[in-house]
Order: C-alpha cells, then structure tokens, then sequence
C-alpha cells in the first residue's frame, strides 16, 4: 500500500480516538463512584470506642481461652513458636501487665492470676505518631488501625509501643493458619499487625469477637457518652489502666 | 575525573576484586532474606530492631564526622585541613549509602519503600531522619567533587561551593541529632528516653569516625605515597580525644542520673549490660571490654608524648573504635528492648544472615569511598606535579 501523508493522518487520527476512547472508559472504572456503596445502617458508632475487663470475672486461665481463641480465628492470626510470634489478644501475669504497679506486699491471689492483653486503642497513640507512612492511623471513633498495603516493615511502631501490643510477621504467616476464614484476609511476610477493636465486625453491627465470646466478663462502648453503659461501670467500679503515667491514654481499663 | 578510579595497580584492583567477592556473598544472603523475610534474623517480637538498625545508627555517626574536617577548613580558615577535607566529604558519601542500605535491608517490604515519599509524614522522625541524610549526602556529593575539579583545573573553588559546605554544618548535626530522636522521643523505653542522648551520638560520632578516618589515611599514605601532613593528622587526633572524653563524660552523667536516682526503670538496661538480668548476661563481657578500652584510649590518646607516637596512637584508634561501635554499634539499640514492655528478657545476637548482609553493605561503603578517595589522591598528585 502507498503510504502517502493524507492516509497517515487518517490512520493516525483514527487510532487517537480509538485510544481517548479506550482510556476514557478506562478511568471512568478507576474513578470512585458511591452509589453502590450504600452505608450499612447497622454499623455501630461510637465517639470512642473503649473497653472494661472485669478481671473479677476470670478465675482460671481456661477462662481466656474462648476469647483469645474467637479472635486468633476470627482475624487469620498464624500461630507460629518461639519468640518471633504474633498475637492480637494474649494474657499475662500481673507484675508483666502492670509494671509500674510494684508492690513488695501484693494481695496473694494476684500472684496467680493472669490479665487479658490487647492493645489499648490510646487516645495519643505513639505508634501513630512514630509511623513515617501513616500505615497506623486512628480513626475518628478512636480506634488505631492499620493499613497492611502501606506497612513498610520499619517496626517504629513496634519500638513506639509502650504495651507490646505489635507483632511483626518476619514470615509469610499462611502455613501457620489451621482453618481460614475467608471473611477477612490473611497477612502477607513482612508487615505488622495487632488488634484492631473488630472494627470490620462494628461495620456490621456486631461486637467484637472478644466481647461476644466473654459473655459478659468484658464490656464494649462509646466512652465519649456518659449515658453509655460502659461509662456507667467506670463510674461505679474502681479501674486501673496500663501505664498510664506515659500519657497515652489508654482506651482498655481493668476492673481490679 | 571518574577514569582515575580506572586506572590503578595490581594491589588497587586486589582490594577492589576482595570487596566485589564480599559484595557478592552479601547480595546471596539478602537474595534469601528478600524471599524467605526477617525470619533469618534472630530479632524478635521483643527485640524487634538489632543489628541493621544499630548499624545504621553507627554510620550516621561516621558520615557526620565529615564535618570535623569542613568546619575548621571553611568555617574558621585552618588551611592544614585543605589537603584532607575532600576525604573526609568522600568518607561521608560512602557511610551514608550504608546508613540508606541498612534502613533497606531492615525493611519487611524493602518494594514499598517509596511510600515513605509517596505519604510524607512530618510528625514520624524516620521521615526526616530520610530527608537530612539525603540532603547531607547530596551536599557532600557537590562540594567534594566540585572543589576537587577545581583542584584538577587548578583554580580556587567557586563561592556556592563554600556557601554549600557551611551549609552542609548544620546537616552533619542534624542528621545525627535527627537519629537519636529516633529513639529518644519514645515513651515507655527508659534506656533510650533521655535528653542527653543527641549530644551522645555526636560525642560518640565526632571521636569514632576521624579515628576510622585517619586509619584510612594511614592505609592511604602507605600504599599511595600521599603525604597528610603532620600537623593535620595531631589536630585531627586532638579533635578525637577531646571527642572521646565528652562521649565518655556524657555516658557517666547517664550512670550517675540512673543510679542515684534508683528508679528501676532508668537502671534496668544498664544493669543488663555491665552485669545482667534475670540471669541473662549475653552482653556483660562485651561491655565491661568497651568500657576498659574506652578508658584506655583516653589515657593513650590524652598525653601528647603518647598520642605523637604513631603505632601507640593507631593502636589508641582502635580500641577507640572497638569501644564506640560496642557501645553504640550493638548495646544502644539491643538494651533500649532490655527489659521489654512486660519487665521480661529476651536476648538477641544477630544471626549469620544480618553479618553476612552486613559484611556486603560496609563492603560496598568501602569500595564506595576507595573509588572515590583514588580518584581525590590521583587529582591531588597531578595538581602537585
């Protein structure tokens, strides 16, 4: 075929508009669009989202298990030996889980009994303040919350937490998953990861895991509503929190 | 001028060939950290940074002490240091590609690094701990080199290239003061949460790296025939024993404030170091030999009939530089997660997979500042022929 300039520029203008087409429906898929995002009216809200555990309730350490279990399987968490492993809600002794509360004569029941651990959703969280990526955020309703796409594995926040609250996957954590749920996903190598107040089970309209499954040996509210029922159990029980002389402020309080 | 670092003897590209074998087996060990992920380390959910990180903390102290040289030549005019300053500009580039390498390689997602630029966060120190060594080593990158083709074409530097290398006195101080607040801003860890911990690190810094600088030189004058000339190598030694007794001044402060005041948590750490926890002592033996070596060198390198004599004063460098980087090349970072948050211990030693990455990385720093301190000297004799 003789390629003269007049056929160029047919073929030329025609591939142009091929390609502003094509690229226009392209990006009218990427652009976001709302309208089948309908809100679930269900979801639960809060001002801050906080947490009481009446330590009074527990008395054997078989009593955690239900709850520690709920949520390792809820959330995907690996069970993995040894010292590099992951754990979202786990238990400990008293002098581990308050340490500033030394005390050379301490009641002889609290030698043996153990505490449930999680993080604390603080109200000035330093591992959001430490994050150069803004992975770890906080929500309006206060929860600290992590993006698995945007961790880059520094582990600042692992240094920033006072309460031990992070893990770290050092290895693809799937062959350490028993069952699957396929409702929220797995993690990938080389991220942090830590509880994060079920916020994905709030947008449903259920309670987190833990709570569900402690029937009712933890309680789960709006601390910014003084009409709320976990304000009303903080304001007739005496409660202690972890570390508080840090100033992060604590959103998990302990019924003593 | 990079064809200088073309042309060189058997025993140049013996070295060069030694630290491309090095690289390689580095580059092996990261490949198998890359698939297989921080697993191959001995951190752990307690000690969850280690051997990288402490190195990064050490270099950055190496890289800022470019400045020991930069500030007396520019800032007050001492003309000794003119012969030596572009080394100590090259050493800077050199430590801070490592300092870079080492946040790389301690990354979980070393392909997601980028979105340390992508989502800029002022109020996270690692962003600008990532923004001044950046800035400083582009300093070093312009001024070394522009004042070194000034050299080659034999005419006086240009007046930005001074305006670049004061500015580049501020950066050497920020970028160290930047990497202790990486840790000092963090409630909860008592050994690192201290105000004193800034004017450490650039003691420590400013006493450790001319001494790794001036035993270079050493290596240099020998198998090059360069001459340093006296007097800078007593001034640069100076500067490193009065380097070295603030550092050790400042470490007695934190014993005294830990000590005196009782508080358990303030003398934890230091107790784990010089003579354990819990029964666990991993470090106790390292740390009493840094602070015997410390000590030593102050009494080798304070009296002037000792620090003139070269062997005893190459001897003083090196356990100078054996005691720092214990100090702050392992005890800093692995203390500061000793006791961890539950008042429990858990030890860590790195595994052969963090030495065998970090023997590549230092190895590329060397070859980094070996290229380029080949390229200064060839410079430099031509000028002077």
């Amino acid at each position: 075929m003789k390629t003269n300039r007049r056929h160029f520029l047919k073929v030329a203008g025609v591939t142009a508009m091929g390609l502003a087409a094509g690229a226009g429906t392209a990006a009218a898929s990427y652009l976001p669009h709302y309208d089948h995002v309908a809100p679930n009216h269900d979801h639960l809200t809060a001002g801050r989202w906080g947490m009481v555990i009446d330590t009074r309730k527990f008395h054997h350490k078989e009593d955690f298990l239900p709850l520690v279990e709920a949520c390792h399987k809820y959330h995907n968490v690996p069970t993995i030996p040894g010292n590099q492993e992951i754990k979202w809600l786990w238990t400990d002794s008293f002098h581990h889980s308050f340490p500033n509360k030394h005390n050379e004569f301490l009641e002889e029941k609290m030698h043996h009994q153990d505490f449930l651990l999680l993080c604390n959703h603080c109200k000035n969280p330093p591992c959001v303040r430490v994050c150069p990526t803004q992975a770890t955020y906080k929500r309006a309703d206060g929860i600290v919350i992590m993006d698995m796409h945007r961790c880059i594995g520094c582990r600042f926040c692992m240094a920033g937490c006072p309460y031990g609250s992070r893990s770290f996957n050092f290895q693809d954590p799937r062959p350490f998953i028993a069952e699957q749920n396929t409702d929220y996903p797995t993690r990938t190598k080389g991220v942090v990861e830590k509880c994060n107040f079920c916020a994905e089970r709030l947008a449903e309209g259920k309670l987190p895991a833990c709570v569900e499954a402690s029937e009712g040996k933890l309680i789960f509210g709006d601390l910014n509503n003084p009409e709320s029922e976990i304000r009303h159990i903080l304001a007739e029980n005496y409660t202690i929190r972890r570390k508080p002389d840090l100033g992060t402020e604590p959103s998990v309080f302990y019924i003593i | 001028m990079l064809e200088y670092a073309l042309k060189g003897d058997k025993k140049y590209w013996m070295w060069v060939g030694f630290l491309g074998l090095l690289i390689c087996i580095g580059a092996y060990s990261y490949l198998q950290q890359f698939q297989q992920g921080l697993v191959l380390t001995n951190l752990s959910r307690d000690v969850s940074w280690g051997f990288y990180i402490a190195q990064l903390t050490y270099l950055v102290g190496v890289a800022a002490s470019g400045v020991m040289l930069v500030l007396p030549y520019y800032l007050h005019d001492y003309k000794k240091f003119g012969n030596l300053v572009v080394f100590g500009e090259f050493m800077a580039i050199g430590a801070i590609v490592m300092c870079l390498l080492f946040v790389i390689v301690d990354l979980g997602q070393p392909l997601r690094l980028m979105n340390l630029i992508m989502n800029p966060t002022p109020n996270s120190v690692l962003f600008w701990d990532a923004m001044v060594l950046n800035g400083y080593m582009g300093l070093n990158i312009v001024v070394g080199w522009a004042s070194l083709e000034a050299q080659k074409k034999g005419v006086p530097y240009a007046k930005w290239v001074k305006v670049l290398a004061i500015l580049s006195v501020p950066f050497a101080f920020s970028i160290h003061t930047v990497t202790a607040f990486l840790y000092a801003g963090i409630p909860g860890r008592h050994f690192w949460l201290t105000a004193i911990l800034a004017a450490r690190f650039l003691a420590s810094a400013f006493c450790a790296g001319p001494a790794i600088m001036l035993l270079a030189l050493f290596a240099m004058e020998k198998t090059t025939k360069f001459e340093l000339g006296k007097d800078a190598v007593q001034m640069l030694a100076r500067i490193i024993a009065y380097a070295m007794v603030f550092n050790v001044f400042f470490f007695f402060l934190e014993l005294f404030t830990a000590f005196y005041s009782n508080i358990p948590g303030h003398m934890h750490s230091i107790v784990y170091l010089f003579s354990g926890l819990d029964g666990y002592n991993a470090m106790v033996p390292y740390f009493w030999a840094a602070a015997f070596m410390a000590l030593l060198s102050l009494a080798l390198l304070i009296p002037s009939t000792t620090r003139k004599c070269k062997p005893v004063l190459i001897f003083a460098l090196i356990i100078l530089i054996a005691a720092t980087w214990i100090d702050k090349g392992m005890g800093l970072v692995v203390a500061g997660f000793i006791p961890n948050m539950f008042e429990g211990v858990t030890e860590y030693m790195p595994s052969s997979t963090e030495l065998l990455i970090s023997m590549g990385i230092y190895a590329i720093g060397a070859l980094i500042v070996t290229v380029l301190w080949k390229i200064a000297v060839s410079v430099k004799k031509e000028a002077a022929a």
